[in-house]
């Protein structure tokens, strides 16, 4: 099935597409009556670009040998990669309305085994960066040019094994990977740069030998250009600035909208200034 | 006289010879778990990945998802101790990663107790993917290495530091959930596992061979039809383990027993409090984990008045 299948994209121009999955994803946490809205907005746009051609993917063959990998080391955000897999045709729309719901393949946080579109169940924060510097070693071993993308959060890097990952995937010369950090500055109990100050965060990186670049992470067209990038015997860390809740104007960097889902006059009022 | 890290760093070198998808992990403890034998036959597929353990069995998580069998070594202790990671990045993962656990109990010796695995079957007995394996000697941690590759799914292997007898030549086959009765007998049955099963060897001969004597090299998943079939013909269970009397082999035995419904009496050897630095010949003595501790306990189990 592979060699005959093709390789899906989305269209990063497409504000319309942007809006729509934003849509989706709200609409999904609000069925699921829990999620995580703030975090979701604000890596939508850096998956969208990811899967705008970036990421060789094809839908009705996921484990596609030659596959770009994608993991989602920020579990929570999951209902944003829900809705770009499910644009993208891995599985059918309606499932997106599933989340959270007893027997679905769309758990709260990603499981590998339930949903083979995904590439790992992470959820428990700052270990996807570890997995996906496996992926990314296998694919070395294996002479494999596909790359490995993964999306941590800015509170998840507070965690130690982050920066065990940080100091092993320089010196395994990973330059297949690429982290891209969705620098949000909010985390459930409060500013992540008063919780725990990531600052400075290019510094740190580049003194770990990161390739270290910045990009407005709700500009599709920037990212187009940015996360590509790759430089030869070093792994790339993007820092992508982005805004919690992004998209709807009472949810933008509030807190309080990390981890609650909306009810019905919420999610009414969201759609209506997404104007859908 | 060989000890079983010292079997796994041979028998794991063939492995890679025989199968391109074997890689292996080391946290900087590569000549203690035995390791560094791959490491020099096989540089390009060795990982030192530093003194590291979480990030270790992460990237060996997103090896094995990606195709490879990766062993991930350091000692028991260190290893179990990143639980979250082990939870996560290899069993909900359902992910093909072979755990090896070195310098087992108490039997360590000087190091003490910071480095002796003690919960280590415990703590992973917790999760519903992962088989738990333990050798008693060369030949068998062989046939449990090989068994680990050919089956897919996490694992867990818990070696000796010490040297331990012969006790098995070729002939021998292990297979996971079964285990091997040694010597058949009568009133009571000793189950040891790893280096204890050759204190109850010792503790039976001593006690005139009377007494039947199974190796327990699987502990999880455990022989549930031999625990019930020795239940119903002696009169006495008796553990024994170089680990925390909590949720290891005495743990396992006890739930099979309990939800049978048997009557028949159980008793455990294994650490009832903290381990502590010594040779591992007093350290053994200490702990009354040796052949002559095993028959102090023994004596005393069989002295104890029953209903």
């Amino acid at each position: 099935m592979g060699s005959q299948s093709k390789i899906a994209s989305l269209n990063p121009n497409d504000d319309k597409l942007a809006t729509r999955l934003r849509a989706d994803i709200l609409k999904m946490i609000h069925s699921g009556k829990s999620g995580h809205p703030g975090g979701s907005l604000s890596c939508i746009d850096i998956l969208i670009s990811l899967f705008s051609g970036i990421v060789k993917c094809r839908p009705d063959d996921p484990q596609w040998s030659e596959r770009d990998r994608v993991v989602l080391s920020k579990g929570h955000g999951v209902p944003a990669l829900y809705a770009v897999l499910a644009e993208l045709g891995y599985f059918p729309k309606d499932w997106l309305m599933t989340l959270r719901h007893l027997g679905s393949p769309l758990q709260g946080h990603p499981d590998v085994a339930r949903l083979p579109a995904v590439e790992a169940a992470t959820g428990s924060l700052g270990q996807g960066l570890s997995i996906a510097q496996g992926m990314a070693l296998a694919l070395k071993l294996d002479k494999m040019a596909s790359r490995v993308f993964c999306i941590v959060g800015d509170g998840e890097i507070q965690e130690g094994q982050i920066w065990e990952a940080a100091m092993s995937a320089p010196k395994f010369k990973l330059d297949n990977l690429t982290v891209i950090l969705d620098y949000n500055h909010g985390q459930i109990d409060g500013p992540s740069d008063e919780i725990m100050s990531l600052e400075p965060i290019v510094d740190k990186w580049k003194a770990f030998n990161w390739n270290v670049l910045e990009v407005d992470g709700h500009d599709r067209r920037a990212m187009m250009d940015v996360l590509p990038r790759q430089v030869s015997g070093r792994p790339t860390f993007v820092v992508a600035h982005t805004i919690k809740g992004k998209g709807v104007s009472f949810m933008e960097r509030v807190i309080d909208w990390h981890g609650v889902a909306p009810n019905d006059e919420q999610l009414q009022n969201a759609l209506e200034e997404l104007k859908l | 006289m060989k000890a079983t890290r010292d079997s796994f760093g041979e028998e794991v070198v063939k492995l890679g010879e025989q199968n391109p998808n074997v890689v292996v992990l080391d946290a900087d403890l590569s000549k203690s778990t035995k390791s560094i034998k791959f490491a020099q036959k096989f540089p390009d597929r060795f990982f030192q990945m530093g003194i590291a353990e979480s990030n270790m069995i992460g990237t060996a998580a997103g090896l094995a998802l990606s195709g490879k069998i990766p062993f991930a070594c350091s000692f028991g202790a260190f290893l179990t101790g990143r639980y979250d990671q082990i939870r996560m990045a290899v069993s909900y993962n359902r992910a093909n990663v072979k755990l090896v656990g070195t310098h087992a109990g108490v039997a360590i010796g000087e190091d003490g107790h910071s480095q002796m695995g003690l919960e280590d079957v415990a703590v992973l007995r917790s999760l519903p993917n992962m088989n738990i394996y333990q050798p008693a000697d060369d030949e068998e941690t062989n046939q449990i290495l090989r068994s680990m590759v050919e089956q897919a799914g996490p694992a867990y292997i818990r070696l000796t530091r010490q040297k331990l007898p012969k006790v098995y030549d070729s002939n021998y086959r292990f297979v996971p959930g079964k285990w091997n009765l040694h010597t058949k007998g009568s009133r009571v049955a000793l189950i040891g596992t790893g280096h204890l099963l050759h204190s109850c060897l010792e503790a039976n001969a001593v006690l005139g061979g009377k007494f039947s004597v199974v190796n327990a090299a699987s502990l999880k998943p455990v022989d549930t039809d031999l625990i019930l079939s020795l239940a119903s013909s002696h009169e006495l269970i008796v553990t024994a383990e170089d680990h925390y009397i909590t949720g290891g082999l005495g743990s396992a035995v006890a739930e099979v027993l309990a939800e049978a419904g048997s009557r028949t009496r159980l008793r455990r050897i294994g650490l009832r409090t903290f381990g502590e630095s010594g040779s591992p010949e007093d350290v053994l003595k200490h702990f009354q984990l040796d052949g002559p501790g095993v028959v102090t306990q023994l004596e005393k189990f069989l002295a104890e008045k029953t209903n």
